[in-house]
């Protein structure tokens, strides 16, 4: 079979030959690793100062958008909560009144419109599933506290 | 003794205690920024700048916890351990030499507190007395993975000791004294005992990282087997003095093994400078410390480098290995002082 990486190693149980007993020559090629690693540049991303960049696509929070007149466009068909694989969204359905055109854009909308983000696994099935273009997922980060 | 002598000996016990204090807290620091480094991270950075206030912050963690003592514990010895822990690991700094003489009108003060003949004696006793600390505490906790952490520690102490006196003996057959302060004058300009004992100061090392509990030596509180070792049912700030002899005792073995190998507060060419003695004696102290961080360095460094050794390679390790190398090395020092002697 070929090898996964160049430096896999058979284990063997064979006895340790001297210079493995002292451990001295070993103990001192880690510390060789070790000490550069020290001076090495560090990974970290100091988090609110610092920010990682993000791919185009990321998938963040969700947003319900709203139409050019500022209406919501959810008309609460339940697409979404069909299409999402972890089961995720709940969506209670209510009638647009008469006098309320300029809040809702369809005759029926989402009273309470609701996404456990802790089930949510960010795929983007709901956005794709909406026939009335009214969720996304933005690039914004998910604040811990709203989980 | 001279009043002015006793109030310099009470201020310098008290700048003694604190430099130590306050250097056993920042190893905490230390330590953590420098296992975040050599693992590529950060490390404490947010309390403070750099996050230097980070001792501080985890200090006041200590004392906020909840005391909890077992209700099957021994509670007067479940107490009496950390305090044991704590009082020995603070007790050996008086024996070694911070600097030389420090010269205040026409008096001249020595900056030891206690110049014992048997230095490098009562340093032993202090750290095997040591061990009880960790003993009674693993004991006193009356549980199972306490008290195999208490056995591991005595155990090892133990083993460990000997060797370690085997290799001061060789080193006391090249200086002659037993005194920590003539050990270091000896030891002027270059002479320093590396030089004279590089298999004595190898040997006198590992024990050190042994007797210290430090890894690849940790077994007493091996966090992977036993939860915490001796100290596993602690809590609080009684758990804050265990841990905190610690850093307290690699602080004090850095010093020691600055002493006794590495000449101490002696400088190289401080001589040539033409300084007055007193600037002598101030540049000697920061060299003294120099080289107790640098060796606190090598603590954290290994620590961060290597992983625990088994049980019976500690015991293989100490019994079969260091102790034959220690008695070879008696053997051939004094061969050597023999011969040389016979000319
Ligand atoms: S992103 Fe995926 S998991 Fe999350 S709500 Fe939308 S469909 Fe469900
Ligand atoms: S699929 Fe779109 S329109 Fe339908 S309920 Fe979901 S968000 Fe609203």
């Amino acid at each position: 079979m070929e090898k996964l990486t160049n430096r896999s190693v058979v284990a063997s149980d064979k006895k340790m030959t001297f210079m493995e007993r002292i451990y001295v020559p070993a103990i001192l090629k880690g510390m060789s690793i070790t000490i550069t690693h020290f001076f090495k540049k560090k990974t970290t991303i100091n988090y609110p100062e610092e920010k990682r960049e993000f791919s185009k696509v990321y998938r963040g929070q969700h947003v319900l958008k709203r139409d050019d007149e500022g209406r919501e466009r959810c008309t609460a068909c339940g697409l979404c909560a069909v299409a999402c694989p972890a089961e995720a969204i709940t969506m209670v359905a209510a009638e647009r009144k008469p006098g309320e055109e300029h809040l809702y854009r369809e005759e029926k909308y989402a009273a309470i419109y609701e996404i456990n983000m802790l089930r949510c696994i960010y795929c983007g099935d709901c956005e794709d599933a909406c026939p009335k273009e009214a969720i996304f997922l933005t690039d914004r980060i998910v604040a811990s506290e709203l989980c | 003794m001279e009043l002015t002598t006793l109030l310099f000996k009470t201020i310098f016990l008290f700048i003694i205690l604190l430099v130590t204090l306050v250097v056993a807290m920042y190893s905490t620091y230390a330590e953590r920024k420098v296992a975040a480094f050599m693992q590529d991270r950060n490390g404490p950075n947010r309390a403070g700048p750099f996050g230097l206030l980070q001792p501080l912050a985890d200090g006041l963690k200590m004392f906020m916890k909840e005391e909890i003592i077992p209700l099957t514990a021994n509670k007067y010895l479940f107490i009496l351990g950390p305090s044991i822990a704590m009082t020995t690991a603070l007790l050996t700094g008086v024996v070694i030499p911070w600097g030389d003489t420090l010269t205040i009108g026409d008096h001249v003060y020595s900056l030891q507190m206690a110049d014992l003949n048997i230095g490098i004696l009562y340093v032993f006793a202090m750290v095997s007395i040591g061990v009880y600390g960790i003993m009674i505490g693993g004991w006193a906790s009356n549980n199972k993975y306490a008290l195999l952490g208490a056995i591991r520690a005595a155990s090892q102490m133990i083993s460990y000791e000997l060797a370690m006196g085997m290799s001061i003996i060789a080193l006391v057959l090249t200086t002659g004294s037993l005194s920590l302060h003539d050990i270091v004058a000896q030891q002027h300009g270059m002479h320093w005992n590396i030089f004279y004992q590089p298999l004595g100061f190898f040997i006198f090392l590992t024990c050190a990282f042994a007797e210290t509990n430090r890894a690849p030596f940790d077994l007493p509180e091996c966090e992977t087997e036993l939860i915490g070792g001796y100290h596993t049912e602690y809590s609080s700030m009684k758990l804050g003095f265990y841990l905190f002899a610690e850093y307290v005792n690699m602080f004090i073995s850095s010093a020691v093994i600055a002493t006794l190998y590495f000449g101490g507060y002696n400088m190289p060419f401080i001589d040539q400078l033409g300084l007055s003695s007193n600037a002598v004696t101030f540049i000697g102290m920061g060299f003294f410390f120099i080289k107790i961080f640098a060796f606190i360095f090598l603590f954290m460094w290994i620590r961060w480098t290597l992983p625990r050794f088994r049980y019976d390679q500690l015991m293989n390790m100490g019994w079969k290995g260091l102790i034959p190398l220690a008695i070879f090395n008696i053997l051939a020092t004094g061969a050597y002082y023999f011969f040389t002697s016979l000319k």
